[in-house]
């Protein structure tokens, strides 16, 4: 393996967490409720499914467990934002307080136990393409599923009845709702779904990432999954290429420092943060006014109103 | 079966000023019986948490200690938020706040500057986080790009700037150099209003932000027009309010306070530089924004609520020996409970049968 | 109660305490120990550590001794966590971490009766007594087994941040790798962070991919030695054992031992003889433990063992004279044959061989 194959590597293993918590955000902020609460769904995720993987030894109840977790928590959120139409960014806020919290409960007897690593998964012949082909297809198979997610969801938004009415939702709750959409319903889902991939995302970080379990691990990952929606201008595509940039940033910005060039670390460590504005102001400046969010998103709906 | 909501059309005062107390019932009633099934006694911990901080005066003072920077964060928020745009970055408003502010007191430092350099740090602090604020604001304005993301990023860049100069160019000479600035001189620290405690004037600043949000909001066309920007964009640029001057304004009204917050934190509480010197303030405001309804008096409450759970939490770590992840939870679950119990005295809320009538 | 010999000798030692400290010592039978920590204590390393401490003085005096630790404490916000253990009866508080040093100063001075212990700070009071250990002893042996055991010629170091704890550090480790292999390169990465496991794991990985083969670590978390166990290479264990992370991969590990030190200082309290003290201890002291020696051949063992004797019977410092500046300098030997200790916790430079620059 050379070592441009190898940072390669690790570039994509920094990215898929982000990537797949994001694009769960997407659709719940595509249906017009915008969930802060990533960070505490990741969390619960990342402690649920390692729990699980250890007491059951098992990385596949492992992973079902931490997009149940995730789900979980998002089915709390919904009971909230939809049933009682509460504020949602406060919401937000408190469900990632809340799940951290309650992640370290439970995580807590697992401290100090570990997991073997999971196997990677070839995809014969196309895992023999010169340079991508181990890149891409020679991976575990959350990697997989991170690209056959971005890949649904944007044929889900773009291509399907459902998708156009979850947008519709999304765009304009009052009108979706007088054409007899089920608003409420299409929220639960996508907010269910978004909680789901949270979960997902922590599962990763808990069984592949760091194979192990410690309070406060997903590090502001869910954080990061909320801006790069925004900075995809709530598109899949874009949001792979957001996540991979910003994965990117973060690996290269340690071999630049192992490279020696005296910089000091904490300009490199900013660089992930500054190259997502930068790269998010260059694409505004190309189609001349960004593409605006939602436009229900974060408002709470209720009917008559 | 389905939920409905419908909004109520009259709502009572009385309503609004018990749904939270309502909400405190029920998150310390599921709290207790998580504790009680931790095998603790769930009175000694109401006792412990909440009780024994709000009957001590230490414990009392201590709380506007905590809550002071909270509130001051808050009520700048609240102006962004009733425009409806989503300042998340007052955590690096508050560093950017606290660095400006501090350079002065580090430039004056052993020097016999004379009083003059208190105000100025205060000032420099406010403009600091003024300016950092302005960054999303313009980008916004300017070229169109979201501020949730901006505002969340620039944090990041703020906290490494911070903990470049700790570490690097402000780290005390005669410190073994470990990443700490020297401790700031008696004319560069904000002073305690009592003799003997904490609470620094930090918290009149708080009062006075307050009172003034107050009158801004209520009585100036100002106010009006934030609401009016808020609530129905359109309808504000029809009545000739530009909605970008709207945006620079609450976002350097926001940073500013937010600013404030950080260098009084810095001047009156740690009393020199470190690599970090804020417990994620900044994001725990935007949950006291929301818990104060956005309303001035409100948020101060909320501030003081919240300050109360962090004081209480440390209290049970180390009477009851109750982990603080369970008073993370808890903190969530109060703060999710506050949320819906205010939201559940707006609507009506009714289960119907599917089918049921629209 | 005591009998009146011993109460004699305490009393004794309480005089000698009181003209020292001018705060009245006397013995007791009940106490109260307090913590106060950086991060989670289960966060495998540095708080984790402290704690092991704090159990193992609940088992050193059951029925005597009751503890308390208030965790996950901010640095910037933990004058009011030290104060409510000072106001609940604490007879002995200890602040784990180096931002606690100012606020633990103010404390300790409201309270003059109760005593204070705050870890690798400097500044003292006649009620607060500073520690600190001297992990660069042990990265010294761990330069020599990865000087010894390199193939590539090229060690890596992971850091949190570069401050001077962490710079002696690496200086050590080098300084150890370079004696036995004068040619040895060290490529160093700054995680800037203490713990963040998939960014220490990133870091590690980015290492490893520059053609590193032994990595040592100061952070926190097992992500690094974990990496290094994935790709078929070496590390070694940071605070705790780490050996369940990384079977394989792990040679040895620098373990924090407080659990002596923080017996000692409680005895000290419950005696009446604690005095306020810094202390710097080492391999010496069994502050700093070697983890078994493992995966390595039997002569790179035998040496690691030689060194550590060497090292605890104080024939052999790691800093000893002349120490060479990257610029090819001699620094200044301000200790008896070796960099004085004051020079080594304020560490801010790499020696010779480091092609590396201080972020600065």
């Amino acid at each position: 393996m050379t070592i441009f194959e190898a940072i390669l590597l690790t570039i994509v293993t920094a990215s898929t967490p982000l990537l797949i918590a994001a694009l769960g955000e997407l659709v719940t902020e595509r249906a017009g409720v915008l969930n802060l609460g990533v960070e505490g769904m990741m969390a619960m995720g990342a402690a649920c499914s390692f729990a699980a993987a250890v007491s059951f030894d098992s990385t596949l109840l492992g992973v079902a467990a931490g997009i149940l977790a995730g789900a979980f928590m998002a089915a709390l959120f919904a009971l909230v934002v939809l049933g009682f139409a509460a504020n949602q960014v406060g919401s937000g806020l408190a469900l990632t307080i809340f799940g951290l919290g309650l992640s370290g409960l439970i995580g807590a007897p697992f401290v100090g136990a570990r997991r073997d690593p999971i196997p990677h998964v070839d995809v014969p012949i196309l895992s023999d393409i010169p340079y991508i082909g181990r890149l891409f297809f020679e991976q575990d198979l959350f990697v997989y599923a991170s690209f056959a997610l971005t890949i649904l969801i944007a044929v889900y938004l773009t291509r399907t009845r459902s998708g156009l009415t979850l947008r519709s939702i999304g765009e304009n709750h009052t009108s979706a709702n007088a054409l007899g959409l089920p608003v409420l319903r299409t929220r639960f889902l996508a907010i269910l779904f978004g909680g789901a991939c949270a979960g997902l995302a922590g599962a990763y970080l808990a069984l592949v990432y760091t194979r192990f379990w410690s309070p406060g691990m997903t590090a502001g990952r869910g954080w990061i999954a909320l801006a790069l929606v925004v900075f995809a201008a709530w598109r899949p595509g874009w949001l792979l290429i957001g996540a991979y940039i910003f994965g990117a940033a973060t690996v290269l910005q340690l071999h630049a420092q192992a490279a020696q060039f005296g910089v000091p670390s904490q300009v490199l460590s900013a660089v992930p943060y500054l190259a997502t504005i930068i790269a998010l102001l260059l694409l505004s400046l190309r189609h001349g006014r960004a593409i605006g969010a939602p436009g229900s998103l974060g408002t709470p709906f209720v009917p008559d109103r | 079966m389905r939920i409905e909501l419908t909004p109520r059309t009259s709502v009572s005062p009385v309503a609004r000023a018990l749904a939270p107390v309502a909400a405190f019932i029920t998150s310390f009633l599921i709290a207790g019986f998580v504790i009680w099934l931790m095998g603790r006694s769930p009175i000694d911990a109401f006792d412990v948490y909440v009780l024994q901080p709000l009957s001590d005066p230490w414990s009392l003072q201590e709380l506007l200690v905590k809550a002071t920077p909270l509130a001051l964060i808050a009520i700048g928020l609240s102006y962004c938020f009733r425009a409806s745009l989503w300042n998340i970055g007052a955590e690096g408003q508050y560093v950017m706040g606290a660095i400006f502010g501090s350079w002065l007191a580090l430039k004056t430092h052993g020097t016999d500057a004379g009083t003059w350099v208190l105000p100025l740090m205060l000032i420099l602090g406010v403009i600091g986080g003024a300016l950092y604020g302005l960054i999303p604001a313009f980008l916004k304005t300017r070229f169109g790009v979201n501020e949730i993301l901006t505002s969340l990023m620039l944090v990041y860049v703020a906290q490494l700037t911070l903990d470049y100069l700790a570490r690097g160019p402000w780290r005390d000479p005669k410190g073994f150099n470990f990443p700490q600035s020297v401790t700031f001189d008696t004319a560069a620290t904000v002073p305690p209003i009592l003799e003997a405690g904490r609470v620094h004037y930090g918290f009149v600043f708080a009062l006075i932000a307050v009172a003034v949000t107050a009158v801004v909001l209520g009585r100036t066309l100002f106010g009006y027009r934030l609401k009016l920007t808020g609530d129905a964009p359109r309808a504000a640029r029809f009545a000739g309010f530009s909605s970008k001057a709207t945006v620079m304004a609450v976002f350097a009204i926001s940073g500013g306070l937010a600013g404030l917050a950080g260098i009084t934190e810095v001047s009156g509480q740690i009393g020199q530089i470190q690599p970090s010197i804020s417990p994620g303030y900044g994001f725990t405001a935007i949950t006291v924004a929301f818990l104060g309804r956005l309303n001035p008096i409100g948020i101060l409450v909320a501030a003081l609520v919240v300050a109360l759970t962090f004081i209480g939490g440390e209290s049970a770590q180390i009477m009851l020996k109750l982990p603080l992840d369970l008073t993370q939870a808890f903190q969530g679950i109060l703060l999710l409970c506050v949320l819906a119990a205010d939201a559940l005295v707006s609507n009506r809320i009714r289960l119907v049968a599917r089918g049921g009538g629209k | 109660m005591f009998s009146c010999k011993l109460f004699g000798a305490v009393a004794g030692v309480a005089v000698a305490a009181l003209s020292a400290t001018g705060a009245l010592a006397q013995a007791k039978d009940k106490i109260k120990v307090g913590f106060i920590y950086v991060g989670p204590v289960g966060d495998h390393g540095w708080s984790y550590q402290h704690d092991q401490g704090r159990q193992a003085i609940e088992k050193a005096f059951p029925g005597k001794v009751t503890t308390t630790f208030v965790e996950s404490v901010p640095e910037a916000d933990s004058e009011r966590a030290i104060e409510q253990l000072a106001r609940t009866g604490h007879d002995l508080i200890f602040t784990t971490s180096f931002g606690f040093m100012e606020p633990t100063l103010k404390v300790a001075k409201k309270y003059p009766n109760i005593k204070f212990e705050h870890a690798t700070g400097f500044k003292r009071a006649p009620n607060l007594a500073t520690y600190a250990a001297k992990f660069h002893e042990g990265r010294y042996i761990i330069g020599q087994i990865a000087g010894k055991m390199t193939k590539s010629n090229t060690i890596g170091y992971v850091g949190a941040f570069p401050i001077p704890e962490v710079i002696a550090g690496i200086n050590a480790f080098y300084l150890g790798a370079q004696s036995v292999n004068p040619d040895v390169k060290i490529k160093i990465v700054f995680a800037n962070t203490w713990y963040d496991p998939a960014k220490e794991g990133d870091a590690a990985k980015a290492l490893l991919d520059q053609g590193v083969d032994m990595l040592a670590q100061h952070t926190d978390s097992p992500a690094p030695i974990q990496a290094a166990e994935a790709r078929g290479k070496f590390g070694f264990g940071q605070a705790s054992d780490m050996e369940r992370f990384a079977p394989k991969a792990q040679l040895t590990a620098i373990v924090d031992n407080w659990n002596d030190y923080y017996v000692e200082r409680t005895k000290a309290v419950l005696d009446g003889t604690w005095k306020s003290q810094d202390v710097w201890g080492g391999i010496d002291s069994h502050m700093v433990v070697m983890s078994p020696y493992k995966n390595m051949p039997d002569d790179v063992k035998k040496l690691a063992q030689e060194t550590e004797a060497a090292i605890k019977a104080g024939t052999l410092n790691p800093f000893k004279c002349p120490v060479i500046g990257q610029d090819g300098k001699e620094i200044e030997c301000k200790g008896n044959g070796a960099l004085s200790d004051e020079q080594v916790l304020g560490m801010n430079f790499y020696v010779k061989g480091i092609e590396d620059k201080i972020p600065q």
